[in-house]
């Protein structure tokens, strides 16, 4: 070879187009923000439909992660997210498309080694890191809550 | 009226905002979708844990529960209450508590809809 | 890098006797659709799986290319086959129902090249009167396997290149008809310290110089000597890589090079980022289409050269490169 691995690496970095942030960012904005709004309406109007303040937010993640299960089966949400980015990846749906579309995926494999065993091929670091960090939180918590004042 | 105009425009400008973020991340840092989702949920859990959370949350509904970030906010803010009530032992109940209502959702709804729907990338039959 | 410089192997008893290809629906809408033997409409091809599907490609290909030769299975002597599975499912699952001795080959998207060469080698020797290399590659199947499951909402990348959905069989025989298998050098692994997963074109682009590179000094040739110059799926990037390695040694090769990849769809209609990948990519552009042009003497002499990335997604995961490697053949009409 007439090139390091270096100047290699260098030469790939160069010639190796960037994202199109211009536009990756704004959409990600627009469609992720558009999540949250719908997020914010159906919140409202489980609230006028009589519900607490917090069964309306369990209802309205059970809502959009339903929405998603929905949009994932019909094949519509991995469409979207080609242009949305991070935009249909950070909210809740995002979540539930990485347990629903690996469960779709491996349903060949069979219900239990395939979609029960994959389902959370994803989504399990969220849950490992999640509860994980908040069972430390709890425990300092607890530690100021008891020692400290 | 205007009041509530304004709530879902900060709603809106508040979770677009911290969907940018995470297009940025992407876009600079090659992290993989899985690493983001993680980082967000461990982030909200320490946002939620300092107290910076909830008052974003409080100021733009949705905008701030919807993101994943929101969801680790929940997690922290369930062990907190467990932890209250309960003594130590709370810190191993609370966030399954307040996360229970999410991924039971993920998991029956994603259970029914592997068994509707076939597999098949839209994007491969343009 | 290493001293060793190979050797090229020079052949004097191989032709392509026949060759088909059948390609799936956004293949087929590509620019070169209509010159597949067979588009399947469907991607799951009649089966249940992604899996079934690709070896059903397979299957149909080198069903194609028997046809053609008017031979049957039992007239067969050898078969060399290859996909990007684990286990070379697509080739042991997708041949199995002819009973034809057969020999499973991996070399990532280079497969094929490195099959046809195989084929070259045992025919010349006289081993055998006959023998097929067949490979394929399923866009889904490969998704599976190497990154998320199909409705994932994961971004792809700009560099990222798109596995063709697509299988190639050849029939190599001595019955001295064009195209004629003059020569071939086997590639060394390159491993130029990529880890990007998703540029494969960086991973391979060193290999590709390296083995053109050696063919070329063995042979005595330089890129004017050549019609074409065909690389298998470099993609972009890979190809602009590839140049700039080439531009270093003052040897322009810009001019005479066509890349599989981004030959095989619309770029500016087909949503497929830096091209197309995979080793039915360039089994199917050279079955279906550079094969036939070859035959009618409208190319008399191409050096086609295979890239493949070794990409093993536990290395990845560990933090390992990427290692690439290309496999040159050189096919004439005459």
């Amino acid at each position: 070879m007439n090139i390091s691995n270096q100047e290699y690496g260098e030469l790939a970095k160069k010639l190796s187009p960037p994202s199109a942030m211009y536009k990756t960012i704004p959409l990600a904005f627009v469609i992720g923000g558009g999540i949250c709004t719908l997020g914010e309406l159906l919140l409202n109007v489980y609230q006028m439909l009589g519900l607490d303040m917090e069964k309306s937010g369990m209802l309205t993640s059970m809502t959009l992660i339903f929405l998603s299960a929905l949009f994932t089966g019909l094949k519509l949400y991995d469409r979207i997210a080609q242009h949305a980015g991070a935009g249909t990846l950070v909210p809740i749906t995002g979540f539930a498309n990485s347990v629903v579309s690996p469960a779709l995926d491996f349903k060949s494999e069979g219900f239990v080694l395939g979609l029960g065993a994959k389902m959370f091929v994803i989504a399990g670091p969220v849950i490992v890191y999640g509860i994980s960090a908040s069972i430390i939180y709890g425990v300092i918590y607890y530690c100021m809550t008891t020692f400290g004042g | 009226m205007q009041d509530m105009i304004l709530e879902y425009v900060w709603a809106f400008l508040v979770g677009g905002a911290l969907c940018a973020v995470g297009q940025v991340l992407i876009d600079l840092t090659k992290l993989t979708p899985a690493r983001i989702l993680t980082s967000y949920v461990v982030a909200g859990v320490i946002l939620g844990a300092v107290g910076l959370y909830e008052p974003l949350v409080n100021f733009a509904g949705g905008g701030a529960t919807v993101p994943l970030t929101g969801f680790g906010y929940l997690l922290s803010k369930g062990v907190r209450e467990a932890v209250d009530q309960n003594g130590l032992i709370g810190a191993f109940m609370g966030g399954f508590t307040n996360a229970a209502v999410g991924i039971s959702a993920a998991i029956f709804f994603g259970l029914i809809a592997a068994l509707i729907f076939k597999s098949g990338s839209k994007i491969n039959e343009t | 890098m290493g001293m060793c410089e190979g050797k090229t192997f020079k052949f004097s008893n191989a032709t392509i006797t026949s060759f088909a290809a059948v390609v799936g629906k956004v293949e087929g809408e590509g620019p070169y659709g209509s010159e597949f033997d067979e588009v399947i409409e469907d991607n799951k091809g009649g089966t249940d799986t992604w899996e079934q599907a690709e070896a059903g490609l397979q299957k149909k290909s080198l069903q194609y290319a028997m046809d053609k030769a008017e031979l049957n299975p039992e007239k067969m002597d050898l078969v060399f086959a290859g996909d990007l599975l684990n286990q070379c499912t697509g080739s042991s699952y997708g041949l199995k129902d002819y009973y034809i001795p057969f020999l499973g080959l991996y070399g990532a998207c280079s497969t094929f090249a490195e099959s046809l060469l195989m084929a070259a080698s045992m025919v010349n020797a006289g081993y055998v009167e006959n023998c097929a290399a067949v490979t394929s590659s399923h866009f889904s199947s490969a998704e599976r396997q190497f990154r998320f499951p199909l409705n994932y909402g994961g971004v792809r990348t700009p560099t990222a290149q798109w596995t063709a959905t697509a299988s190639g069989a050849a029939i190599v025989d001595a019955s001295q008809k064009a195209p004629f298998i003059r020569a071939a050098t086997v590639g060394k692994i390159q491993d130029m310290g990529i880890t990007d997963l998703n540029n494969m074109g960086a991973a391979m682009a060193g290999a590709a110089y390296d083995t053109i590179t050696r063919h070329m000094k063995h042979m005595g040739t330089h890129p004017e000597n050549y019609d074409l110059i065909i690389t298998g799926d470099l993609g972009q990037v890979g190809s602009d890589m590839m140049y700039e390695l080439f531009k270093r040694d003052g040897v322009s090769v810009e001019g005479k090079h066509k890349d599989c990849g981004l030959m095989i769809y619309d770029r500016d209609r087909q949503d497929v980022h830096a091209g197309g990948s995979g080793c039915g990519c360039s089994a199917s552009m050279m079955c279906g289409y550079f094969l036939k042009k070859v035959r009618r003497g409208e190319l008399k002499r191409i050096l086609y050269t295979a890239t493949g990335a070794l990409m093993s997604p536990t290395m990845v995961q560990q933090g390992g490169s990427i290692p690439g490697i290309a496999h040159a053949v050189e096919i004439t009409s005459e």
